[in-house]
Parts: C-alpha cells; sequence; structure tokens
C-alpha cells in the first residue's frame, strides 16, 4: 500500500503536488499580510488630526501698517509688506533648512541667521545657501476688512493686494 | 594551602543554589575558566580563550571597550532621568531646569549623561579610526566592520534625537533644521520628514517621537547590535593583532610559553 501511494504521487505533475501547493498559499499570505504591516505601519504614524496653529492668519487693519514697511509675524513667521505697488506676505520661513529670518531694517534686507542667506524686501535670494526665493502668500482681505494671509497657499511673486 | 577566604568562597561555590545558577562547576583549571565564559549567557558572547598580546593595551587601546562603558554609563543615568521628565510641551524645559536646580545630583546625573553622549560619539570615531588605519577590518571580519557602521548611525541618532529633550532654543532650532535635511531625500523626502515630526513642525507629536525614539527604539536596536559585535568578535578569530607587531615588543618573552610566542 505505501508502495503504490508513492508512486501515485511521483507520477503527479509537480504543480498539483500537495506540498509545494501549501508552501505556496503559507508565503502568500505571509506577504500580504507583511505588506498589509506596512501600509497599517505608515497609516499609523502618519497622524490625522494635527494641533497645529491654523494656516490662515488674520493680520489686522490694513491702515495699521506705514507705507514702505515690513512687519514681521514671529508667532506665525510672515512679514506683511506694504509698498507701493500694494501689499504683499512672505514666508519668513528660509527655504534651506527653515530657520526663521529676521528683518534687518538698516540694511534694507531679510537675513537668515542660522546660515546666513539673504533676500530681498520682495524675497529675491541675495547670497546663501537658500535653492528658492521666500514664497509669496496668498493674500486678501476679509468682509471684516482685516488683511488675511494663507501661510499654506504660494502664490507667484509680484502679485500685490492693492486695496 | 587555600586560606580561610578560600575556602568560603570554594564552600558557596559547592553549595547547591550556587550550582544551580553556575554549573560550570568549582576550580579553577582552565577547563572550569573556559566553561565559565561558555556557560555564561553574557560572558559566551565572548571567547574562552584569548591570546595574552589581543588583550595588551597597545593593540585596540580599549576603544571598543571604552565605547561600551560610557553606553552603560549613559543607560543607567539615562534611566534615572527618566523619572524626573516628562515628554510634553509645557513641561519639558521645566523638568530639565529642576533636573538642574532642583533634584538632588540631578545636575550630576544630567552632565555626566550630556558628557558621556558627546565621549561616546569621540569614543565610536576613534575606534572606528584605530580598527580602519590597523587594518582590522579586513577578511574575515569585514561584516563586523558593517555592523560598527550600524552602530556609528545608531549612536549619531541617539545623540540627534536626545538633543531636542532639553527643549530649549538650541534643541528647537537644531530638529528644523537637521528633520529639514530629511526633507532633501527624493519623493519621499517630505513623508520621512511628516513621520519623523509626526506633523509639519517641531511640537508635541515630534517632542513625543523623538524621546520614544532616544528612550526605547534606538536603546534596543543598539544593545542588539553591540550583542552581535561582540558575538562576532569571537566568531572572527578573535581581537586582530598585527602580524608586522614585532613580537619581542609586543610581548615579554618570559611571561610566555613557547608555543603563545609562536
Amino acid at each position: 500500500m505505501p508502495d503504490e501511494a508513492l508512486k501515485v504521487t511521483q507520477t503527479l505533475p509537480k504543480e498539483f503536488d500537495r506540498r509545494a501547493f501549501f508552501t505556496k498559499i503559507g508565503l502568500g499570505s505571509l506577504g500580504i499580510a507583511a505588506a498589509g504591516t506596512i501600509v497599517f505601519s505608515y497609516e499609523y504614524l502618519s497622524p490625522n488630526v494635527l494641533y497645529e496653529p491654523s494656516a490662515i492668519v488674520n493680520v489686522g487693519k490694513p491702515e495699521n501698517f506705514a507705507l514702505n514697511s515690513v512687519t514681521m509675524d514671529v508667532n506665525s513667521g510672515i512679514y506683511l509688506v506694504r509698498a507701493e505697488e500694494g501689499y504683499f506676505a512672505l514666508n519668513a520661513v528660509c527655504t534651506h533648512l527653515g530657520c526663521l529670518t529676521a528683518w534687518n531694517q538698516d540694511l534694507g534686507i531679510i537675513a537668515c541667521p542660522c546660515h546666513g542667506s539673504k533676500f530681498t524686501r520682495t524675497g529675491e535670494k541675495i547670497e546663501g545657501p537658500a535653492p528658492k526665493p521666500l514664497p509669496w502668500l496668498k493674500t486678501w482681505v476679509s468682509d471684516e476688512g482685516d488683511l488675511m494671509v494663507d501661510r499654506s497657499t504660494d502664490i507667484p511673486p509680484l502679485r500685490y493686494l492693492r486695496i | 594551602m587555600p586560606t580561610k577566604a578560600d575556602q568560603i568562597v570554594d564552600k558557596v561555590r559547592e553549595s547547591r543554589v550556587w550550582r544551580s545558577v553556575f554549573r560550570s562547576g568549582t576550580g579553577s583549571s582552565t577547563l572550569h575558566r573556559a566553561l565559565a565564559i561558555q556557560q555564561n549567557i553574557f560572558l559566551h558572547l565572548f571567547a574562552t580563550k584569548v591570546r595574552k598580546r589581543m588583550v595588551r593595551f597597545s593593540a585596540t587601546w580599549y576603544l571598543g571597550t571604552l565605547t561600551f562603558g560610557t553606553f552603560l554609563i549613559l543607560v543607567i543615568t539615562g534611566i534615572l532621568l527618566m523619572l524626573y521628565y516628562h515628554p510634553s510641551v509645557p513641561q519639558a524645559y521645566a523638568d530639565m531646569k529642576d533636573l538642574q536646580f532642583v533634584v538632588s545630583s540631578g545636575l550630576f546625573l544630567r552632565n555626566l549623561h550630556r558628557w558621556s553622549a558627546q565621549l561616546m560619539v569621540f569614543l565610536v570615531f576613534a575606534h572606528m579610526f584605530k580598527v580602519f588605519y590597523r587594518g582590522a577590518y579586513r577578511t574575515p571580519r569585514e561584516f563586523n566592520w558593517v555592523i560598527g557602521v550600524f552602530l556609528l548611525l545608531i549612536t549619531l541618532l541617539l545623540s540627534y534625537t536626545g538633543y531636542l529633550l532639553p527643549w530649549d532654543q538650541l534643541a528647537f532650532w537644531a530638529i528644523t533644521v537637521g528633520s529639514n535635511l530629511s526633507s532633501s531625500v527624493p519623493l519621499v523626502g517630505s513623508k520621512i520628514h511628516f513621520l519623523l515630526l509626526g506633523g509639519n513642525q517641531v511640537n508635541a507629536n515630534a517632542l513625543l517621537r523623538f524621546y520614544v525614539l532616544h528612550c526605547v527604539v534606538l536603546p534596543l536596536a543598539a544593545i542588539l547590535f553591540i550583542a552581535i559585535h561582540f558575538w562576532r568578535i569571537r566568531k572572527d578569530g578573535g581581537l586582530y593583532v598585527q602580524h608586522s607587531e614585532p613580537k619581542a615588543r609586543a610581548i615579554p618573552e618570559t611571561a610566555l610559553t613557547a608555543k603563545e610566542v609562536k
């Protein structure tokens, strides 16, 4: 009897080998489980709700800003500039490695304390390691007449807000 | 003629309790000494026998051992610091200041942790330079060199994650700059940055993540790799001794048998 059983399994084509079949099933399910674990881990590690400050900042009435002034809001990391051509907002976070830049009134430039990047008032790079100019931010006037800035939305440079 | 103290030691070592823990038995023969090493879970990582010239100061300057020493100091002082430190935004900085000015010996433990951390980074580099210039990384020890590179990375990451925990200006901007470096990775850079900080900026989530990495994940990884690193020394034929080193200078001949000189 054992001899006969052996004979039968030997004549079967390889695809129908029971052990190979279960090995494939087992390895396949392990692979699916491993892929699922990676996806679940990634999902778990990315927070869905963030308790970070809102990207939209109310900077107050437009007339509070003097002509040709650069005002920095340290808490939200933005510059509000009132130029001859109109208002605009710049992101004060350096495009190099994320330090907060500072406006130097005497030299009339924006400078980064970390690695020495320098920018003009309109965000153009003068020198330093920063790869990109400081981005212009979406700016508008709310229904209450306040100047609003959206820190998360960049706009092309030199789009002044005229009031 | 054994002294009284020796007799007491032998009596303890022959007791049933001792023998149930240490099975190598009493006696100080070469076999007993070898068994004591081989049958101990920690010591069995090491070789049961080493050549005298391998453990001479000139061979390694003990840089690896010293690195491990700083690691042990860091684990002990780190656990003690954890008893007073809360990884939360309102408390982290105040806890660090409390450790310095209010907690008994807190200043000593914090400084010991900080200086040992600096020293460990220095010693890891010194150890690697020593290994490199002696050529001790070559076959059959090349895999242990790779393990060492992982340990270097773990050491640097421990250093980096610990840097945020005082939650002062230096910590905040250093981690802001450092984590922005990860954004430079092609394609997945901003994702890595987001996962590392648990958000878009260095904030409560980042502090907690760095705390968990610093106190749990990275130390466990370090212990695992250190164990493999030590075990591989034995498996790769012991500590490396240069063949070009003059034997007469390496070992005083009087202290050796003919076989050891060879």
